[in-house]
């Protein structure tokens, strides 16, 4: 890590002044990013801190001189190694791209070009450039690949980019933006899309080979703990405007402005829980199911659990694990192929058709993407008011009163009743499809990945109204999640999923501590924490063990 | 909806011109032309005049009066056409949508086979066999017409179906009727609407290539194509009547095809 | 490799099925024809001798099933029956007839495909400029106006103004290459306005697809140039789409054949079928749309498996 003193003596590698950053929406232009001043210095990892929405992605390839389709630069200086990216001829700033600035991207498997191995594809920019040979470039690669520890470095890169797995395509991204020796590699959330084990592999990765090569970096990420490990400079983001910006360190310990603190406060509930360990009732019960799409092929596998009244079960695993599909056994939209699910007592029938009206009225389900969970043609009075009159046969005006009433327990104004879910902002969508569920009185809600597509203060807030309406009206969850944190904050009872089957589950207390099961131990381990010094921690452990 | 006529630009604003005088001309027939639709008034392909702005035809038939009939004959049933294979083609593509399995298996294997098939051909083949009138016509075209608006309404319906909306609305129970009419018509209704403005400037150019052909309405109807095929002669002494009825067809079409492009585009513009 | 292969070959036993649904619906089609189909084509004055006569020519007193095989095991091996017009061999007349049509829609596609693949790639390189929008607008009309409407205005134009070109396009194999050239330049130019038009409207839709993908825009932060990234990054993954077109134009050619044909008084096979149909010479017109129908169905085919074949994901397999 290059100390304080020594930055402040050099003259910043890349300077930009008062940036402003439009974006064109059809019909006006609108300021994406505002008023913005950022330095880099030789060797500097920054990080870029916001929530969506904040104009980080686009600061950072305004870096490279670079905007998207529909975006323009309306002011300001941005200057490279002396050189202005806004004033100097098109052909010299590509020149800069791809040899002197690089980028990777979020999504390693849309940036690769399918039509061309991994190796020509690395080998294009330095050629081009003019800054080796296509001999020189496939040994640069394979020293990279070497170094980036993917598996078989000789002949992976003789591969297409379809024949590789997520992770080890990340890398071979980072491998692609290092191959000119770069002075700024800009990393655009370059983990986000992984699963939590494989994220670790990439971070690692990163974090070597920058420090060993002494690259600058600018490093956009939605997720602090992500940062924390790997920046030396922080700055905060909202709505296209500077928050705060700061030594990592410093700013992780003492945070100066509201809105980081905020973000970095770990995820918790204002809501208490109420206990009541005096209410036994198991309202779902699952036993030794499995399930598949294909003959033959189970998904999951033997599959035991109980959700208790007034209860929230957890179910974690990563991408894979089969977690979904036991949301799907349960609705019935799978069904199931032996064992068998009993909710509130009774038996319940495998499969969605033969399961009665008030049967599908006690069980609800709320989505992953509050964007297509909701009718885009409805209003939000049907869209909450259907199931009203389904279930319930209410008609006029007491389905009106009753969905103004529904409004108000998720917090929502009751002029909204009016509105189409276009109007409203992703947070409030989900509180619609919260309402919906309600407004069939059911027991059980399954939530499938509720908060993954929304940002983290917004979730927060949708986790907190969850507990609310737990403890109001003694529903229970069944929550399906990628996420340890969410998990952390809501779980009474945890279920951890790994390729089908369940591995380990237990009281969040039993769970949490140690002695656990390996892929439990794996899973929890490789959430990013907050401390700076985490992920070096964490591969002395691995190493010690 | 007239802030967003408003809004369109010049060239559907153009086309939205050319089919309302389309329509005006349907409507108003009788009223616009000058003479009946098949009266002889004059000489054989006599010139423009006073009397006929647009000259006479082969049998000494007013131009104009044939050309305002002929809007009414071809278009008429075109928009049959259209919208029997819509109702046809929309209604087995939702179902195989929603219903899947071998519902969907089915149909869509039978779309393959007649799709395969090319359609002037597969028209021209039924016409030798069933004889060439009206209703066969409207019943082939339409028939033939549907395969296409069934493989659009079907992807469509799909792209509709995979949405979690639709999951929550089976999940409560509802009907297929219910989730087909609330859930997936009302979203799949902008695309369908544009595809509808498509097929109907294939249906009418396909009719009007069948009568040029000789095997489409049947004279004495005046009908834009067949007057084409009946004047054609009168190419070779330079004289233009059978530009007339040709223009038309495809000033409509160009018209049709203008707001259909506008449509699309907008609805592409939506999704992004 | 066994994906790709096992794909193209579920593709081409489907296209030969295919093909034998539509020699099945083509034969039934007849078959259901209203009546007696003696009586039907005789008319109501005809004899019974001669009624029956006509039976057994078109073994008319033979069941369904075996005059359907002995209809396709003639039709393979060439004998195509006799049309009821002149009593001719249908495989006289027709054989020289497709190698017109197929001399017509071959000498249209030879510069019809490059200059709408090259106008598609130019429309989407410069989207939105003054290029594009004429382009566009020009093929938005070119796909609008009937076939015969161009015909017309060419030979309005190009026959009648100034004769340059003769606007019956009658050929015949005394002619030389130059002078079969010369006779079928209008109608080449008219089936190449409407051709050109889908293609190039389809090509520049298909590239800005692919440049609207992740990694084009990955290739331009890499400092790749411009010609660079069309020719190397865009092209590659246009190709399946392109290759699709290209060939689903070629088919429309060949059908698109009939209308300009009757136009121009061209001795092709849609001249034929269009003739056939008018008399109800039915032996020709099942004859010439199975012809017809192949032809599509093969080119259909052709257009599927070259765009498996050009799509990198299912030539190397994982």
């Amino acid at each position: 890590m290059v100390a304080l003193h020594d930055i402040n003596k050099q003259k910043p590698l890349l300077d930009i002044k008062q940036l402003n950053i439009e974006g064109f929406d059809g019909e006006k232009w609108s300021s994406i990013v505002k008023n913005m001043d950022m330095k880099l210095m030789r060797g500097e990892v920054l990080g870029l801190i916001g929530e969506s929405g904040a104009g980080k992605s686009t600061l950072g390839l305004a870096a490279m001189g670079y905007t998207q389709t529909g975006c323009r630069i309306a002011s300001g200086s941005i200057h490279f190694d002396g050189l202005s990216l806004t004033d100097a001829p098109e052909q010299s700033v590509i020149e800069l791209r791809g040899s002197r600035i690089s980028y990777v991207a979020q999504s390693a498997a849309a940036s690769f070009n399918p039509a061309h191995k991994l190796i020509d594809q690395f080998a294009e920019g330095p050629v081009q450039h003019g800054i080796m040979s296509y001999t020189e470039a496939v040994e640069k690669a394979i020293d990279l690949f070497r170094r980036l520890d993917l598996p078989d470095p000789e002949n992976i890169g003789f591969r297409y980019p379809h024949q590789v797995s997520g992770g080890q395509l990340q890398r071979a991204m980072v491998a692609m933006a290092m191959a000119t020796d770069p002075d700024i590699i800009i990393f655009d959330e370059p983990t986000t899309a992984l699963d939590v084990t494989t994220q670790i592999e990439v971070l690692v990765a990163i974090k070597d080979v920058i420090k060993e090569l002494n690259t600058a970096a600018i490093y956009i990420t939605h997720d602090l703990a992500v940062v924390a490990q790997l920046a030396d400079r922080i700055m905060v983001l909202r709505h296209g405007n500077l928050i705060e910006a700061g030594d990592a360190r410093q700013m992780l310990d003492n945070p100066k402005e509201d809105y980081t603190r905020r973000l970095l406060a770990v995820r918790s509930l204002g809501e208490e829980k109420i206990r009541n360990e005096k209410d036994p009732n198991v309202i779902l019960d699952i036993n030794g199911v499995s399930a598949g799409y294909q003959k033959g092929v189970n998904i999951v596998q033997d599959i035991n659990l109980r959700v208790k009244r007034r209860k929230t079960v957890a179910v974690v695993g990563e991408s894979g694990s089969g977690k979904t599909t036991v949301a799907r056994i349960v609705t019935g939209l799978l069904p199931a192929r032996g064992g068998q699910i009993s909710f509130s007592g009774e038996r319940l029938s495998p499969d969605l058709a033969s399961r009665d009206r008030e049967c599908l009225r006690r069980l609800q389900m709320i989505y992953q993407m509050p964007d297509v969970a909701l009718n885009p043609r409805q209003k939000i009075k049907t869209i909450i008011g259907r199931p009203l009159s389904f279930y319930f046969g209410m008609k006029g005006k007491e389905v009106t009163a009753r969905v103004k009433e529904l409004l108000g327990m998720v917090e929502l104004p009751e002029s909204y009743i009016d509105r189409y879910p276009a109007e409203l902002s992703g947070g409030e969508k989900q509180r619609i499809c919260i309402a919906r569920a309600l407004a069939a009185n059911p027991d059980l809600i399954i939530c499938d990945e509720v908060t993954s597509a929304l940002d983290q203060l917004v979730a927060e807030g949708i986790l907190n109204l969850l507990q609310r309406l737990q403890n109001e009206l003694g529903i229970s969850y069944l929550f399906i999640t990628h996420d340890l944190a969410t998990v952390k904050a809501i779980a009474d009872e945890i279920v951890v999923m790994y390729k089908g089957r369940i591995v380990e589950q237990g009281l969040k207390s039993e769970i949490l501590k140690p002695p656990h099961h390996d892929y439990t131990q794996l899973l929890l381990s490789s959430v990013p924490e907050m401390d700076p010094d985490w992920l070096d921690n964490l591969l002395e452990e691995r190493a010690a063990a | 909806m007239f802030t967003l006529i408003q809004q369109a630009p010049l060239s559907a604003k153009i086309g939205m011109v050319i089919i309302l005088l389309n329509l005006l001309t349907i409507l108003l027939a009788p009223q616009m032309a000058p003479y009946g639709e098949t009266e002889l008034v004059g000489d054989v392909w006599a010139p423009m005049s006073s009397e006929h702005m647009l000259g006479t035809d082969q049998l000494g038939r007013d131009m104009l009066t044939r050309v305002v009939y002929g809007a009414r004959n071809t278009i008429s049933i075109a928009l049959t056409i259209v919208f029997l294979s819509f109702v046809v083609g929309c209604s087995c593509g939702l179902l195989a949508a929603t219903m899947g399995g071998w519902v969907d298996q089915t149909i869509g294997r039978l779309v393959d086979i007649i799709m395969a098939f090319p359609t002037l051909i597969f028209a021209l083949m039924v016409l030798s066999v069933m004889g060439t009138s009206i209703p066969t016509l409207i019943g082939v075209i339409a028939i033939l017409d549907s395969t296409r608006v069934f493989r659009v309404s079907r992807a469509v319906a799909m792209d509709i179906e995979v949405m979690d909306f639709v999951e929550v609305a089976r999940l409560r129970g509802e009907g297929l009727w219910w989730i087909m009419r609330n859930e997936i018509l009302p979203n799949a209704l902008p695309p369908l609407i544009a595809e509808f403005g498509l097929r109907f400037c294939f249906v009418f150019l396909f009719i009007s290539s069948l009568s040029f052909l000789g095997l489409g309405i049947q004279p004495p109807t005046a009908d834009w194509g067949s007057m084409v095929r009946e004047n054609a002669g009168a190419i070779s002494f330079g004289i233009y009547s059978p530009m007339y009825p040709a223009a038309a067809i495809a000033i409509l079409t160009i018209g049709v095809n203008l707001v259909v492009d506008w449509m699309l585009n907008r609805s592409s513009l939506l999704r992004t | 490799m066994n994906k790709l292969a096992a794909m193209i070959t579920k593709r081409i036993v489907f296209g030969v099925l295919t093909l034998f649904a539509i020699s099945l619906l083509i034969f039934v089609g007849v078959e259901a024809l209203p009546g007696d189909l003696a009586e039907a084509i005789l008319g109501q004055n005809a004899t019974p001798e001669t009624i029956q006569a006509f039976r057994t020519e078109l073994k008319l007193d033979l069941p369904a099933h075996e005059r359907y095989f002995a209809w396709i095991n003639a039709f393979v091996h060439g004998d195509l029956g006799k049309s009821l017009a002149n009593g001719r061999p249908i495989a006289e007349v027709i054989g020289w007839r497709f190698a017109n049509s197929l001399l017509l829609a071959g000498a249209t596609a030879l510069f019809a495909i490059p200059l709408a693949i090259i106008l598609g790639l130019l429309a989407a390189i410069y989207r939105d400029s003054w290029f594009d929008k004429c382009i566009s607008m020009v093929t938005l009309s070119a796909i609008s106006l009937p076939e015969f409407f161009v015909a017309y205005i060419l030979i309005a134009l190009l026959s009648v103004q100034i004769f340059l070109f003769p606007s019956i396009s009658n050929i015949n194999d005394q002619m030389s290459v130059f002078q079969k050239m010369h006779a079928i330049f209008l109608p080449c130019l008219t089936l190449a306005f409407v051709v050109v038009g889908h293609m190039m409207r389809m090509t520049r839709a298909a590239i800005i697809n692919v440049l609207s993908s992740p990694f084009i825009e990955m290739a331009k932060l890499k400092g790749i140039g411009r010609k660079r990234i069309i020719v190397k990054h865009a092209l590659p993954n246009a190709l399946s789409p392109i290759i699709n077109v290209v060939v689903l134009n070629l088919a429309y050619l060949v059908v698109g054949v009939v209308v300009v044909e009757v136009v121009f008084v061209y001795p092709g096979l849609g001249q034929l079928l269009v003739d056939a149909v008018s008399k109800r010479d039915l032996p020709v017109v099942q004859a010439s749309g199975l012809i017809f129908a192949a032809t599509y169905v093969f080119l259909n085919l052709t257009a599927d498996v070259l765009s498996m074949l050009s799509n990198p994901k299912l030539r190397n397999p994982r």
